[in-house]
């Protein structure tokens, strides 16, 4: 724990007229974190961005940047990649870097100098006087990132990140991000591609029709969504691995190519994973073992079908 | 004393972040090239909107002869031909006359028929004009008129009268019917006020559309490449529509300025090398002491003319005009490019915007078009009301103001104004925060009057 959450919402509402955004929201959000914001398409994930960027403002409940009360000037601590995002198409590239810029508080000689670093890193020197429509799609992405990320934002959102981005400006964009959480940013990921997100973050929140399901940090989750189920690669007999494993575990999947065999199994009755080598290693020589953990959508839909087997029962 | 200065820092970058959006609007827009040509251009077309009808009415050079078949001797040799239309007299008989009409290229023909009961009134409801083409008004006019006169000497020559008589004495009547005020603030000038009125309401009506179209298309061009997220995510949209219309607002008073400067220095040019000579103090001093014994008529009516038109020109009240125009002008187009921001909020492209168009400008139209009837009777009740309304004030008032308008109406009139622009103003906001972050469909009235509320 590293203190007080740079950001956290508290049971925070969102009404646009009689459809509910969000419902009884809240999250804390770790400073120097990769924090997930998962949950399917109009779950209500961007309005909650919208009020952390205060775009929009909530119905009700308490939004807190830094450990005090969100205040206008902390946009300029805060950049944003919006799922819509674009640029002035007509617009000359360096110009409209300076201005998105200086719109986030950066005085003139600050972004000028920034810029330059930043359109050396990515050997761009030579776009300044190029207007965007001349860009190419993956060129103008290069540019849209690093107007996100130019005044140094203590907290950095990343709505739907890797749509629309080519793989090697999502490539580009996942080490640059990581660089600035080394840094000491925070990142604020948010997708309902959980898939595309889930190896980077530290922790994540679920969010389904505008209610917040579960949130904690990954591992936790993960442990406490484990299904015990674990994937073997062998050699040897079949059946004198399957009799050896007796009533410890339940076979799920089994493939066979002369003796070498690769199955899934989920052990059953408290048995652990020692239990089960001693079992085993007698009648098969181990190639590999590796534990099956549930994908952040795994974890999504079995809350959601706890849910609603809830809402029901 | 702290709180105050905390303040102050807050006012101050919040103004900033406005000062740079409307920075931006203003210089994009004014380093356009379309914006550089308009500006040349703009002096120049309304200078050939002036000149080009009277041009072409003097270049249309083809010259129509009419046939005058006249049995009652009442015109014969008599009419007066001028630059279009030569007069042939014939003796034929009318069915004659008919057909060579079709066989040949006379343009018409005018039949007037024997004079029998010796009754001019009864022969001249008889008078014909055949024709094979289409007789325009002005060419029926002419003839009608070089007929009537004759008519006329007729008449007079009947009732022992001299025609020539007649015309001096037209030629000096002549009473301009002066119209002093009784509020001392001197004369007034019908036809100035209705040239004044009309092209300040004219005016206010162009730049209202030509400026508030810009805004409405700004806030597409923001809302089709998907940069207004990025924006209101370091400005409040309000800022953002805010910045916006006034940067516009700037550019069409830069426009404006540049179209009073240009226009000013190409009329000085031309006042001081065309019209210097002729008209000079001292040359015009001197002609008007030559007129008795010689210099033509012609010059001296010129210069009458001339000098009235000057007299009349200042006699302009221009401490009120321009400060009413510059008010009317920004009230009238902060009240309908808010309107218009709202509109491009809502809708994703351009062509979706004529459902929303039409509603939003129907006020500003019905303003132009009772500006005619304001005209005729500018202190009536309607001229009244529609200067107080908000969405007709600009352009009414515009109008009126030339033929004087009470203080009390002038403060009435300005206060509505204000509120009404500070309203749209804010529902125009709602609406466009909401329809900004709005993509994929095409919202309906009610929709929009629901964002009000969010």
């Amino acid at each position: 724990m590293h203190g007080t959450p740079i950001f956290e919402a508290r049971s925070v509402f969102k009404n646009y007229g009689a459809y509910a955004a969000l419902q009884d929201v809240s999250l804390a959000v770790e400073r120097g974190s990769i924090f997930g914001l998962l949950g399917p398409n109009g779950a209500g994930k961007t309005s909650l961005i919208r009020i952390i960027n205060q775009i929009t403002a909530p119905d009700s409940g308490a939004l807190f940047f830094d450990g005090k009360p969100l205040r206008p000037e902390d946009v300029n601590r805060i950049g944003y990649l919006p799922e819509e995002r674009g640029l002035y198409r007509k617009m000359q590239v360096g110009e409209q870097c300076m201005y998105l810029a200086r719109l986030k508080g950066l005085s003139e000689a600050e972004a000028k100098k920034k810029l330059r670093s930043w359109f050396e890193k990515f050997e761009i020197q030579g776009w300044w006087n190029k207007k965007i429509e001349e860009l190419s799609k993956g060129m103008a992405q290069k540019v849209q990132f690093i107007v996100t990320v130019l005044h140094e934002p203590e907290l950095l959102i990343l709505d739907e990140p890797f749509t629309g981005f080519d793989p090697v400006n999502a490539n580009l964009i996942r080490d640059e991000v990581l660089e600035l959480r080394r840094k000491g940013a925070t990142v604020i990921f948010s997708t309902h591609r959980m898939e595309t997100v889930e190896e980077l973050c530290d922790s994540i929140a679920l969010i389904n029709k505008s209610r917040k399901i579960l949130d904690g940090k990954l591992i936790d989750i993960r442990k406490q969504y484990r299904t015990l189920t674990y994937r073997l690669e062998f050699t040897g007999n079949l059946i004198s691995f399957t009799n050896a494993l007796w009533a410890g575990a339940e076979l799920l999947e089994k493939k066979q190519d002369g003796d070498h065999c690769t199955v899934t199994l989920k052990l059953l009755g408290g048995n652990t994973v020692n239990n089960l080598f001693q079992a085993i290693l007698p009648v098969c020589e181990l190639i590999s073992f590796q534990e099956l953990i549930p994908s952040m959508s795994d974890v999504f839909i079995r809350t959601v079908q706890q849910e609603s087997t809830q809402d029901h029962g | 004393m702290y709180s105050f200065a905390l303040f102050n820092k807050k006012a101050r970058k919040t103004m900033g972040k406005i000062g740079l959006i409307i920075r931006r609007e203003y210089l994009t827009r004014v380093r356009k090239k379309s914006f550089i040509i308009m500006t040349i251009l703009g002096p120049l077309i309304m200078g050939a909107l002036m000149i080009v009808p009277v041009w072409m009415a003097s270049v249309n050079v083809s010259v129509k002869t009419v046939q005058v078949l006249d049995e009652a001797g009442l015109v014969d040799g008599l009419l007066t031909p001028n630059d279009n239309i030569k007069f042939v007299y014939t003796r034929k008989s009318i069915e004659q006359a008919k057909k060579e009409l079709e066989a040949s290229d006379y343009f018409a023909l005018v039949h007037i028929p024997r004079f029998e009961d010796n009754d001019l009134n009864h022969l001249q409801r008889q008078i014909k004009l055949y024709s094979v083409e289409q007789v325009s008004l002005s060419t029926k006019l002419f003839i009608r008129t070089q007929i009537e006169k004759q008519v006329e000497r007729l008449k007079l020559q009947s009732q022992g009268v001299d025609q020539d008589l007649v015309d001096n004495v037209k030629k000096t009547v002549n009473v301009p019917l002066e119209i002093i005020p009784l509020d001392g603030k001197g004369k007034s000038d019908v036809e100035v006020n209705t040239i004044l009125g009309m092209f300040g309401g004219i005016l206010i009506y162009l730049f209202i559309f030509l400026f508030g179209a810009q805004v409405m298309r700004g806030v597409i061009e923001e809302k089709t490449n998907r940069i207004v997220e990025v924006i209101i995510s370091s400005v409040k949209p309000f800022q953002l529509m805010m910045g916006k219309i006034i940067g516009i607002a700037l550019v069409g008073l830069t426009q404006f300025l540049l179209w009073v400067v240009l226009t000013g220095s190409i009329y000085s040019i031309f006042m001081a090398t065309v019209v210097k000579d002729k008209f000079s103090a001292q040359n015009v001093e001197t002609i008007l002491k030559q007129s008795p014994d010689g210099t033509s008529v012609d010059d001296i009516d010129q210069i009458k003319e001339t000098q009235e038109v000057i007299g009349r020109v200042n006699s302009i009240n221009w401490g009120l005009m321009i400060p009413a125009f510059l008010f009317y002008f920004l009230g009238g187009y902060l009240l309908y490019g808010a309107l218009f921001a709202a509109i491009g909020g809502a809708v994703d492209s351009e062509s979706d915007t004529q459902q929303f168009m039409l509603p939003v400008s129907a006020p500003l139209i019905f303003a132009f078009v009772m500006a005619q009837a304001v005209l005729n009777d500018p202190n009536g009740t309607m001229a009244k009301w529609l200067s107080i309304i908000p969405f007709t004030s600009p352009i009414i008032m515009m109008v009126r103001l030339p033929f004087g308008v009470h203080y009390t109406e002038l403060l009435l009139s300005f206060a509505m104004l204000i509120l009404g622009f500070v309203l749209t103003t804010w529902a125009a906001g709602k609406i466009y925060r909401t329809g900004i972050l709005m993509y994929g469909k095409r919202p309906t009235w009610r929709e929009m009057f629901r964002w009000l509320r969010y």
